[in-house]
């Protein structure tokens, strides 16, 4: 397990509990109440910890290398009743967006979301979760699918921002975002849109617009990363922390702004500390979600949903 | 160009390429350097006589030659941004904006109203590329969300100008979420059959280029405009090559597929116009008042 440099306190103790209980296999003297004091210890520096994150360490826990990204959700979330749906039918099969039909609980849904890589090979083929267009159209292949057999839409999203490549221009990023957005505004049929990790601007957009719009609460959602901002308006890397303080970019922010429609609570200490906690407590949320919107009928839904995102502006 | 009315009061607040000109009467090209008469740059919708470069220019100078006889009626002219987050970099966001409001005597990046285009009733929009770099950020939004309100309450058709950097970051996410706004108005209009021309401008680039701009019926662009989602900087800075020549311009886009066709500015509003004519039934559009 890697630990963010605001949580040495809490590897300190872990490594302490570690030492007592090889001496106790060494020596054979009873180190019970010293353990159990350890973790007492442990238990409220966590608290004490993860209470109180500022928005850079949320951005950090949002981005910790072993949380878990979209298609473990999905494997655990459907319980491997997944069929993964591939390509554009256009240009190609985009790596760094997944998606396709699976079962949660009683429910067909079409999952679609940003995929990160879990090791170094992996991140290269995932493209570290930055799409290119015919993701963004493959995105859009599927909801149409969904909005065809009257299935409901969960996106997951996690992703530093759209692909800024060479092709991805060439082929039209902007318009595919913008295509996506608008679609997406009009689609008829239930859409939840569950930040996982990062939203970052119009990449996490081209498939955020829903009926339910969820934070986790140690992710961020944004116009820009906290580092670019620095670096535009600081001219410089190092107003990383002040920039994510600026950008009301946590969870509670958005909500307070009424940007979203709620939060997912996470196990203590980040999903990643608990991802089987984590899978557990999204379903349940998607699925109380999905019971909701299935009531509301599709001409009221549209309007609704349109209405939500209109509203978003705060002018004189 | 008998449709042309010449803006005087534009001509004389174009302060900024003055200081270049002795006297201030003359404009020197930024392309081929070569210099004209202000007045003479402005009567050639302020494009370079000699290499035909398209200088930029803002929403009075568009509706000066779109709207019939340069008369349109202006939306929402007072509407300013409330910084919701009170942001604060170097500087507040609130000073800068004051500043800018100060030095453009503008009050927000994009200007919208109603007027007639050969006769028909149309609703414009179009951004000003000098107030903070032509950034998108709530005002921007709710003023082309009311213009196509009014397009959607009287049938016509909306134009919109794009000159933009993207999303105004001092907005955080409200003005990522203009992106939203804009283009479900958009859905609305498309699906009352209402015509949408957007006109690609330089600079188009950022939340914009993923929004608005890329949503027309027809997606036109003035010759030799920077286009794109990423910026150039950014992307030579990803795949760590030099981009190539041309890469980005209305040019490029035209022959990758996402721009309908290239317009010289003196053209225009005759193209608009006849596309309309083709696609617009005039008897369904309201009068408005
Ligand atoms: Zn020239």
């Amino acid at each position: 397990m890697d630990y963010l440099d605001f949580e040495e306190p809490i590897k300190e103790i872990l490594d302490q509990i570690e030492k007592a209980k090889e001496l106790e296999g060494e020596s054979q003297v009873n180190m019970a109440k010293t353990i159990k004091e350890l973790e007492k210890k442990l238990e409220s520096t966590r608290k004490n910890i993860y209470k109180n994150l500022n928005a850079w360490q949320r951005v950090q826990l949002s981005r910790h290398p072993q949380r878990p990204y979209t298609l473990a959700y999905i494997e655990a979330m459907t319980d491997g009743q997944f069929i993964e749906l591939h390509g554009d039918r256009n240009v190609k099969d985009d790596k760094a967006m997944v998606g396709g039909w699976g079962m949660l609980g009683d429910e067909p849904v079409m999952f679609i979301g940003q995929q990160k890589g879990v090791n170094t090979k992996m991140r290269q083929y995932r493209n570290f979760g930055m799409a290119n267009p015919e993701g963004y159209r493959k995105a859009l292949r599927l909801m149409k699918m969904a909005e065809k057999f009257n299935r409901p839409v969960v996106t997951l999203i996690d992703t530093p921002g759209a692909f800024p490549g060479l092709e991805a221009e060439e082929r039209g990023q902007g318009e595919a975002i913008a295509r996506n957005i608008y679609e997406m505004s009009k689609l008829k049929t239930p859409i939840i849109c569950v930040i996982i990790g990062e939203g970052a601007s119009g990449g996490a957009l081209g498939i955020g617009v829903g009926d339910k719009v969820l934070m986790l609460e140690n992710t961020w959602y944004s116009v820009i990363s906290p580092e670019s901002c620095s670096s535009i308006l600081w001219r410089s890397w190092d107003y990383k922390e002040q920039a994510a303080e600026a950008l009301k970019l946590t969870a509670e922010d958005m909500l307070k702004n009424k940007l979203i429609d709620g939060i997912i609570k996470e196990p203590l200490g980040g999903a990643h500390t608990d991802p089987k906690g984590m899978f557990e407590i999204l379903k349940n949320e998607l699925l109380k979600n999905i019971e909701q919107l299935k009531k509301v009928e599709t001409d009221k839904l549209i309007p609704k949903r349109m209405g939500k995102f209109e509203k978003m502006g705060v002018t004189n | 160009m008998g449709w042309f009315v010449r803006n005087k009061e534009g001509i004389t607040t174009k302060t900024e390429d003055k200081k270049e000109t002795p006297e201030g009467l003359w404009y020197k090209c930024k392309k081929c350097k070569v210099i004209s008469s202000v007045e003479d740059h402005a009567e050639n919708l302020w494009v370079c006589h000699n290499c035909g470069f398209h200088e930029r220019v803002n929403a009075k100078e568009y509706f000066s030659f779109l709207f019939d006889e340069g008369k349109f009626t202006e939306l929402n002219a007072k509407m300013t941004s409330a910084d919701p987050l009170k942001f604060e970099d170097k500087k507040k966001y609130t000073e800068r904006y004051q500043a800018t409001v100060k030095k453009t005597g503008l009050n927000d990046a994009v200007t919208t109203g109603y007027g007639k285009m050969e006769g028909r009733d149309v609703v414009i929009a179009a951004m000003n590329f000098n107030f903070i770099g032509g950034s998108m950020g709530s005002v921007v939004g709710e003023k082309i969300a009311k213009a196509i309100d009014h397009a959607l309450k009287y049938h016509k058709p909306f134009i919109m100008v794009s000159k933009s950097g993207g999303a105004r970051m001092m907005e955080a996410a409200f003005s990522l979420m203009q992106l939203a706004k804009t283009s479900a108005k958009l859905a609305q209009l498309g699906d009352a059959g209402i015509p949408y021309v957007s006109v690609l401008t330089d600079p188009t680039t950022g939340g914009v280029t993923a929004s608005y701009a890329m949503l027309g019926d027809i997606n036109i662009g003035e010759p030799g405009a920077l286009i794109g989602f990423a910026g150039p900087r950014v992307i030579k800075e990803t795949i760590g090559k030099d981009l190539p020549e041309g890469f980005q311009t209305s040019e490029f886009l035209l022959e990758h597929g996402f721009l309908d066709f290239i317009v010289e500015r003196k053209d225009m509003k005759a193209k608009i116009a006849a596309f309309l004519k083709m696609v617009h039934n005039e008897d369904k559009s309201k009068a408005s008042k």
